[in-house]
């Protein structure tokens, strides 16, 4: 017998539901916000937690954005740098520790009303609309938006000019790379006060890696706030204002991307010497 | 040979009744299909469903016919349709409200959700013989025909006639506008692309900021509609009984199936495939094949492949087939 009484102990019989796009996200009402002056822009601030009745995953886990700066998570498998994430998008059950955004303690938000807020997330895996035209993705996106947002569509397609080629075309046609490009450009067009990335570049050509994080920083540079987990620790430290090495959940060295990849600790664990 | 006199009789027999009954399948299968889609699981309540919202229609339909009001030469239940699609949505929404949501929130896999709908089958079905019996009720007023085949007879001088119900002709244009409406909807509108995105990847969704439970509820409005027409068109043309609507579920869900679950062209396309299938199979086709075939090689049988009390294994036969050789139906659906 299974412990989970609403699980389907295994049956794969699309025939009768369609568990594909099922989500996973538990819902959750939203409590209430309280100003809370001064400290970083975004900030996951000693953060304790878990899934459900799980054990925990972060202790005491401190993760932070300012104005105009990319902060890097790297670290090594396993070590809870997507779940740092999701934590921070209220994703999962906080134990311990406060979200805050812009001056105001955020912590007892659910994932959407902090989209609301201003935060904007591109997820690791199933980041896009498959099924739906490029174009939709990005209408998609500017879904709690009721003014005109073709200037934002706009400004996406001249981030990356491959998705104005391929507007009308299904998203779940397009290469790896393009793919991130809808991902990042759909969390775009709510535009966003600070955007977190999900391991951006994972599965892509080393080519299309250094094209990606090319956008990236110019999505940096017009003011958003980045906040991401790489996979790729060197150079993602490379263009890192400010970087978070996670070990077992817990913050192991934090530091500026050039302090980080010149501390011999750090060099001889997580970046090969 | 008479091929004019053979086409006349197949439209007759075989084209107008398959062309009807396949709408009405479609409409079915449509609910069928944007449940499956959208709250993804097969919606065993479909069928009673069906018959709660016409049962509706028809308890106003014979109250608006006590009151003296009428259509002219439509049904009456036209006028009451909208009485029962909104019963139909206050039950659904109830439901979904007393049932289903609490499910949903546990992120209940979808196969749990199929034996909760099975449930809710039940409770409909008795709830609906509880109110109006168990028995066929008929309801259809107003001009029986829109060509009845003696008329056709006298128009054309033909030997073989052409009927055409209005049921028919109702059945056909509601279905027409019906399905353009849907396509309108789901492709064009904000709210009709939000329940496409929240098929296609419910957590994307919620981070897009497209509220689940409003995804819910439009879906429930529509099927509640889709349903509810579905069934009095069926109604009107056949007759109203509560165990005829729960057996519809085999045929839609076979057309659902054949066209791709998840799809709704694939839904339209299955029901014609289903209807036509299940009518040609079970049509003695003596008359037809008598003007076709040369002189002296006419059919003495009847050429009735099937009895018409085989019609479910028909489509049961195919939904056999389609599972086993293309799983994902005619039109890529979901299911594999």
């Amino acid at each position: 017998m299974s412990n989970d009484p609403y699980g389907d102990r295994g049956n794969k019989d699309w025939s009768v539901g369609n568990a594909k796009g099922q989500g996973s996200i538990m819902p959750k009402a939203s409590g209430k916000t309280h100003p809370a002056p001064g400290g970083p822009f975004l900030i996951g601030d000693s953060m304790t937690a878990g899934y459900g009745a799980g054990p925990d995953i972060l202790h005491d886990c401190t993760i932070a954005v300012d104005r105009g700066e990319i902060a890097v998570i790297v670290g090594p498998n396993g070590a809870g740098k997507s779940t740092g994430m999701k934590a921070v998008f209220g994703m999962l059950d906080m134990r311990k520790g406060h979200v805050r955004l812009d001056g105001e303690d955020i912590t007892n938000l659910s994932p959407q009303d902090r989209v609301a807020k201003g935060m904007g997330f591109v997820p690791q895996t199933s980041n896009i609309f498959t099924s739906m035209t490029v174009e939709e993705n990005l209408e998609m996106g500017a879904f709690i938006r009721r003014d005109d947002f073709r200037d934002t569509m706009a400004q996406v397609y001249d981030l990356f000019p491959i998705l104005k080629e391929k507007r009308n075309q299904a998203a779940g046609e397009l290469s790896g790379g393009q793919r991130q490009q809808v991902a990042v450009g759909r969390a775009l067009m709510t535009q966003p006060k600070v955007l977190m990335l999900d391991e951006p570049t994972a599965g892509v050509s080393p080519i299309v890696m250094d094209e990606l994080f090319d956008r990236i920083i110019e999505v940096a540079r017009t003011g958003i706030p980045i906040l991401m987990v790489e996979q790729n620790a060197r150079q993602a430290l490379e263009i890192a204002d400010k970087g978070y090495v996670l070990v077992q959940g817990a913050n192991a060295f934090t530091g500026t991307g050039k302090e980080l990849l010149a501390d011999p600790e750090v060099r001889k664990s997580f970046l090969g010497g | 040979m008479d091929l004019l006199n053979a086409f006349i009789a197949l439209s007759n027999y075989v084209l107008i009744p398959g062309i009807a009954y396949g709408s009405q399948l479609a409409l079915g299968a449509l609910g069928v299909t944007l449940v499956y889609g959208i709250l993804r699981f097969s919606n065993f309540a479909h069928g009673d469903t069906m018959a709660m919202g016409t049962m509706a229609t028809i308890l106003v339909t014979w109250l608006f016919q006590s009151m003296g009001l009428s259509l002219g030469f439509l049904p009456t239940a036209l006028l009451a349709l909208p009485f029962g699609i909104g019963f139909a949505i206050l039950l659904l929404l109830g439901t979904d409200r007393v049932v289903y949501k609490f499910y949903r929130e546990q992120k209940a896999k979808p196969v749990i959700l199929v034996i909760v709908s099975l449930g809710v089958t039940f409770i409909y079905n008795g709830i609906t013989r509880f109110i109006i019996g168990a028995d066929d009720q008929n309801f259809l007023d107003g001009e029986r025909f829109i060509m009845s085949a003696r008329d056709f007879k006298a128009l054309t001088g033909l030997k073989e006639g052409l009927a055409f119900k209005t049921t028919q002709g109702i059945t056909i244009v509601t279905a027409i506008i019906v399905v353009a409406l849907l396509f309108w909807f789901l492709n064009k509108t904000r709210a009709g692309k939000s329940m496409r995105a929240y098929s296609d990847n419910e957590d994307l969704a919620l981070l897009s900021g497209i509220n689940p439970e409003r995804v819910v509820m439009i879906t429930w409005i529509i099927v509640a509609a889709l349903a509810t027409i579905a069934g009095t068109l069926y109604g009107l043309d056949k007759s109203f009984k509560p165990f005829t609507y729960f057996q519809l579920l085999l045929p839609i869900f076979a057309a659902a199936i054949v066209g791709g679950l998840g799809s709704p062209v694939g839904a339209i396309a299955g029901g014609f495939v289903i209807a036509f299938s299940e009518v040609t199979i079970t049509y003695a086709w003596k008359k037809v094949l008598g003007y076709v075939m040369p002189e002296g090689l006419e059919p003495d049988g009847l050429v009735q492949l099937m009895s018409t009390d085989y019609k479910f294994a028909v489509s049961f036969v195919i939904l056999l087939i389609v599972l086993l050789i293309k799983p994902t139906g005619l039109f890529k659906g979901k299911s594999v």
